[in-house]
């Protein structure tokens, strides 16, 4: 397993496009960090992030979950021109020569894709944690490490989205075609969401219980996002009267269905290697 | 004698075009095989099949009389297939060190072996910044890291320059002197004829000829000469008995004997004649004349 990591790490690391890609996500990551540092006034209301509970545990771990899964975007770049140089390149081809078996070859794709996940979580904890026991209003221990499971969502959704990046690269060979790909799945799921609700059934509220398990819409669903729980904005709803009552936990249905998509797309990318001749 | 690989009546179909027909065929450890074809005959087919980057229709193959499955036996393999494929904003080096990982070998053959081909000096060289005789020549120090059992090689010096062509062959050359089974598909036959001590012939996907250089066709051998006039010559010849045929190919009259020739005696016969030749010699046919031969007669 080492082995087929190391030799997935040396086609990322080298390639500086790569590098670089890798290198800004999570430069990204760790500016999440600096939202403590947004300050502004509106009129008399004088408005400190930092003062506003959303550093609070176990309140951190969903919003820093929920904000750390947006720019993943830059390793699905990453995860799709690995796969889809393997085919411009020829060396898929030159790597079974060298005897590498297929499985093997998906194999150190995912875990690649593990392992990007896994960061990404690490480093989503480790600076939660910090700022956390910087801003937190409390520090028991108890408090602190409850409801981590918001980290367990984004690793799933991480993983799930990775996977589908890998298996749009195997299916269609091209780094510029599998991203725009991407894009066009995104639009068939909810252009696909308004025409069957509205021309084909006539009732949303079913159109929305099929379409929530699209891989997209699922891997969207497993993290509900985290700004209305803050108690500043349910006062200003409540007092208004618009907001609904909303379920903020971990969507558990969802976390299987993700995975099961995850499946899917590893031993679809495995059959399609399979299936074709090079 | 060790089998490295044998392929049991293989067949691959592209839709309705019939690659490989009911191929079959063993390699003998220490041998060097040229598969010889036209081009579209099938021979890039059975290589892909047996490297496991082609998927076959039916048929059996087994590496090293099966004892390891596929892959496995392929990290003792060196195979060099069309085009040279590299990771090209990788060094010389760097892409043999991939390499290394996914044989499961060290690096310590890696400068012996750029070395061999000459790169030794361009090792932190971007592949992509390489010519095609020198991507060639990476290649084939990839194809020998792990000092292979057998290197195939499939069209070695397909569009490479004579200066090109003449490296890879010595270097081919010099690795079937150390005593490694080497399986060269080509459709140039001289290359074959150089290298080669077994042959395999293919057309449209079917095995024609299966066996050794000097096994194929006729061996029978044919007389050249030349004189001042021709005309004398000729007239003179058709008076020599055994003879069973006498041509002219424009400034040479070729001829064939029924049985073995005294080139000394013929030499004395026709001087009695007052009819003295510049140039008498043997010949035998090559094996692209055999090769025609074969190809045509089947097709």
């Amino acid at each position: 397993m080492k082995r087929l990591l190391a030799i997935e790490l040396q086609k990322i690391w080298l390639n500086r496009a790569s590098r670089i890609l890798t290198l800004t996500y999570f430069g990204i990551l760790s500016l999440i960090a600096l939202i403590a540092s947004i300050e502004f006034d509106l009129g008399p209301i004088h408005f400190d992030a930092s003062e506003q509970g959303i550093f609070n545990f176990p309140y951190i771990w969903h919003l820093n979950s929920y904000i750390g899964a947006s720019p993943k975007i830059f390793l699905a770049l990453v995860i799709v021109s690995m796969m889809a140089n393997e085919y411009t390149y020829g060396t898929l081809k030159q790597n079974l020569i060298d005897g590498m078996s297929k499985k093997e070859f998906v194999l150190s794709k995912f875990l690649t894709v593990l392992v990007f996940s896994g960061l990404s979580t690490v480093f989503i904890f480790v600076i939660s944690l910090l700022l956390g026991l910087m801003y937190s209003t409390y520090d028991e221990v108890g408090i602190i490490f409850s409801e981590m499971d918001y980290l367990l969502a984004f690793f799933v959704k991480l993983t799930g989205f990775f996977s589908f990046c890998l298996f749009l690269g195997v299916l269609i060979k091209r780094s510029a075609f599998a991203i725009g790909f991407l894009f066009v799945w995104y639009l068939i799921e909810n252009i696909g969401y308004l025409i069957f609700g509205k021309l084909i059934v006539n009732d949303f509220e079913l159109a929305r219980s099929i379409f929530r398990y699209m891989p997209l819409e699922a891997m969207s669903g497993v993290l509900i996002e985290p700004f209305t729980k803050l108690d500043m904005i349910q006062a200003v709803g409540n007092q208004v009267g618009v907001l609904e009552i909303k379920d903020y936990a971990v969507d558990y249905g969802l976390v299987a269905v993700v995975l099961v998509w995850t499946g899917l797309f590893v031993w679809g990318s495995y059959a399609l290697i399979q299936k074709r001749d090079l | 004698m060790e089998t490295i690989l044998s392929i049991r009546n293989l067949n691959k179909r592209y839709g309705r075009v019939h690659a490989v027909n009911d191929l079959s065929l063993d390699i003998q450890k220490g041998n060097v095989y040229g598969i010889l074809g036209p081009n579209g005959s099938g021979k890039s087919t059975t290589l892909g099949i047996v490297l496991n980057v082609v998927n076959r229709s039916s048929g059996d193959y087994a590496w090293f009389d099966g004892k390891l499955p596929t892959h496995e036996a392929l990290k003792k393999v060196g195979a060099i297939i069309e085009r040279p494929n590299f990771y090209p904003y990788m060094s010389a080096q760097q892409n043999l060190e991939l390499v290394c990982k996914i044989k499961g070998i060290g690096y310590h053959k890696v400068q012996e072996k750029l070395e061999l081909v000459g790169l030794w000096e361009r090792k932190d060289s971007k592949f992509r910044t390489f010519s095609l005789g020198m991507k060639q020549r990476l290649a084939i120090a990839s194809a020998l890291l792990n000092d292979p059992e057998i290197l195939i090689l499939d069209e070695p010096t397909n569009g490479l320059d004579p200066q090109g062509i003449r490296q890879i062959r010595e270097i081919i050359q010099l690795i079937a002197s150390q005593g490694t089974t080497i399986l060269l598909a080509s459709h140039l036959l001289d290359e074959v004829e150089k290298v080669c001590s077994h042959v395999l012939v293919l057309q449209y996907g079917k095995v024609l000829y299966s066996g050794t250089v000097a096994g194929m066709g006729s061996q029978q051998s044919y007389w050249e000469l030349r004189s001042a006039s021709l005309e004398a010559l000729q007239t003179a010849l058709a008076q020599y008995p055994d003879l069973s045929s006498i041509t002219l190919e424009q400034d040479t009259v070729v001829v064939q004997a029924k049985s073995g020739l005294d080139a000394g005696l013929l030499n004395k016969f026709l001087s009695e004649r007052g009819i003295y030749v510049h140039h008498l010699m043997e010949r035998k046919r090559s094996l692209e004349q055999q090769f025609l031969t074969l190809t045509e007669t089947k097709s």
